[in-house]
């Protein structure tokens, strides 16, 4: 290459080469433990003291039962367990997808009109100021013990910080990036999609990570309300019969039912948009 | 260079007809260009300096056909301008690449835009990457690229366009000196190639009496043309000519008027917070 080249200085790193032992970097066993053994450990630590000060001060097992109870009579349970698991999982997948269509159509259009944006944004606010406690109950209702009144708890607890995020990430497109698209001859829509779009999928997976953590509790919510079945009326039924344990493991089962769906939304992130991980990395290299 | 009489007989490719710009402000009307009147010659080479905060951004981007003036003309290869956008081909200060794109992906966004199918448009900047210093670059993400590189694609990424006329907004004002000066080596060299007709706004006064064929300097605001002067020097020129007594000449030319404009600029923004 020409001297240019060699002025920079910087391209010697940048050379395809150096990018391959950049990715090679990415599998490091000793940063994956680093990563994940204090949570383990700190969890450890307080499961063994939780267990050691439930046999020490000899409290029964309807007001507080120890780990390993809980663990093994959910065990003993998993048929059960499974079964209602499975139906707050489909609660949680299609009331989320209905969100995130709710959210998408909100924020797109909010982004095309300002007139549109002063007349939803304060409802979209007022709407999360409706106390889901009072509300849950009413869509029962309305809709009966089927899936739409859940499917609704679960959109009405999760749509507004994706749909914040999506409007909040398109503004956040440059506008110098708006200028140059629109010296090239693009409309609106063509800027949209070549800017404003691209720019805000890091703040919609954020928005995401986010919104994903109540989906779950909210589906849980809607269920101990009145369902069928699903993890909500399973720990409702087991409080009254006083199993405590079983209300435990029930919530043990939703929380690893939450990590693994905020865990999914990386991969997905890492699938859509590939490039954003890979601009954060060669940002903390340097 | 196009020789005197080949000056008088040509249309020119820009005329820019006392051009004007007013913003309404709080209690009343700023006047942000003033009469601004020039001519930019085909394959010709001009840079506009001037103080900081004078209207050049406005005025570039009337030219770009992005903001409209108050009253004027601007007019290209004789036809009203004026709200067009397919004349210019911009670049602004910052490079302003997707890092959502490729280098190559990035170069031909603009060709994109304008409804070439993808791939054609994508082979067509691919072919101009060796002489930009991009070669081998193509599939890179533009983080992963030096500033000066960052640039050149920028600037690749306006030529592909293949527009009449360049608008280069600063292209190299957040470059570190020496890569600037590799850089302004560079342009100098390609644009000798190509013949592009270049208009460059700049605060380097080095860079424009380099690069240009003609320099303007603007005014304090209101903007006006203060000084227009003919860079005669002989092309393809290279670093050596910087430290020639003729390239000191110009420099000490125009240093002498862009101060005493920055110095009325200056006093401007006191008053500004005084009031």
């Amino acid at each position: 290459m020409t001297s240019i080249d060699r002025a920079d200085g910087y391209v010697a790193a940048a050379t395809p080469a150096a990018r391959d032992r950049r990715r090679r970097r990415r599998i490091d066993p000793v940063r994956l433990l680093s990563t994940v053994l204090p949570p383990v450990l700190i969890l450890a630590v307080l499961l063994i003291g939780w267990e050691v000060a439930v046999n020490v001060t000899g409290v029964r097992p309807q007001v507080l039962p120890t780990p390993s109870r809980v663990l093994s009579e959910g065990w003993g349970q998993r048929e059960a367990i499974e079964m209602h698991t499975k139906a707050t999982l489909q609660v949680t997948l299609v009331g989320f997808a209905f969100s995130l269509l709710v959210a998408w159509v909100i924020a797109v259009v909010v982004d095309f009109s300002g007139w549109l944006r002063r007349g939803v944004m304060p409802l979209l606010v007022a709407s999360q100021t409706i106390p889901i406690v009072a509300i849950a109950p009413l869509m029962i209702i309305w809709f009966g013990f089927g899936l739409m009144p859940k499917v609704l708890v679960v959109a009405l607890a999760t749509f507004f910080p994706i749909a914040v995020g999506l409007v909040e990430g398109f503004n956040k497109a440059d506008r110098e990036a708006s200028n140059l698209l629109r010296s090239m001859g693009a409309g609106r829509f063509t800027e949209f999609r070549y800017v404003r779009l691209p720019s805000a999928m890091p703040s919609f997976f954020t928005a995401l990570r986010i919104s994903i953590t109540y989906a779950v509790v909210g589906a849980i919510f809607a269920e101990y309300v009145g369902a069928e079945k699903g993890l909500g009326i399973y720990m409702s039924m087991q409080k009254n019969a006083f199993r405590t344990d079983l209300v435990l493991a029930a919530v043990v089962v939703s929380a690893v039912l939450s990590i693994a769906l905020y865990l999914v939304t990386f991969l997905v992130e890492r699938l859509v948009i590939p490039w954003s991980f890979k601009e954060r990395k060669a940002r903390h290299a340097d | 260079m196009p020789t005197e009489q080949e000056q008088v007989t040509a249309v020119p490719r820009i005329e820019v007809r006392d051009l004007a710009k007013q913003f309404a402000v709080r209690g009343g009307v700023r006047e942000v260009v003033d009469n601004v009147s020039f001519d930019v010659a085909p394959g010709e080479f001009v840079s506009v300096i001037g103080p900081s905060g004078c209207g050049k951004s406005t005025m570039f981007n009337i030219l770009a056909g992005l903001e409209t003036p108050t009253s004027g003309e601007v007019r290209v290869d004789g036809r009203d301008a004026i709200g067009h956008r397919e004349h210019f081909a911009y670049m602004p200060q910052k490079d302003l690449l997707f890092p959502w794109r490729t280098i190559a992906e990035n170069a031909a966004l603009g060709l994109e835009v304008q409804g070439v199918p993808r791939r054609k448009a994508r082979a067509q900047a691919r072919e101009l990457f060796p002489a930009f210093g991009l070669a081998g670059f193509e599939d890179s993400h533009p983080f992963e690229l030096s500033g000066g590189m960052r640039q050149r694609a920028a600037l690749l990424r306006t030529v592909v366009q293949g527009r009449e006329i360049l608008l280069l907004d600063e292209p190299f004002g957040a470059l570190d000196s020496l890569t600037r000066i590799e850089m302004q080596n560079w342009l100098q060299g390609v644009w000798s190639d190509h013949s592009w007709t270049a208009v460059l706004i700049t605060h380097d006064i080095r860079e424009a009496v380099y690069l240009s064929d003609r320099v303007i300097v603007l005014s304090a605001r209101p903007t006006r043309v203060r000084l227009d002067v003919r860079i005669d020097l002989e092309r393809p020129r290279d670093l050596a000519v910087t430290t020639s007594a003729e390239f000191a000449a110009y420099e000490q030319q125009l240093i002498e008027v862009l101060h005493d404009e920055s110095r009325k600029a200056f006093a401007q923004q006191q008053e500004g917070l005084a009031s």
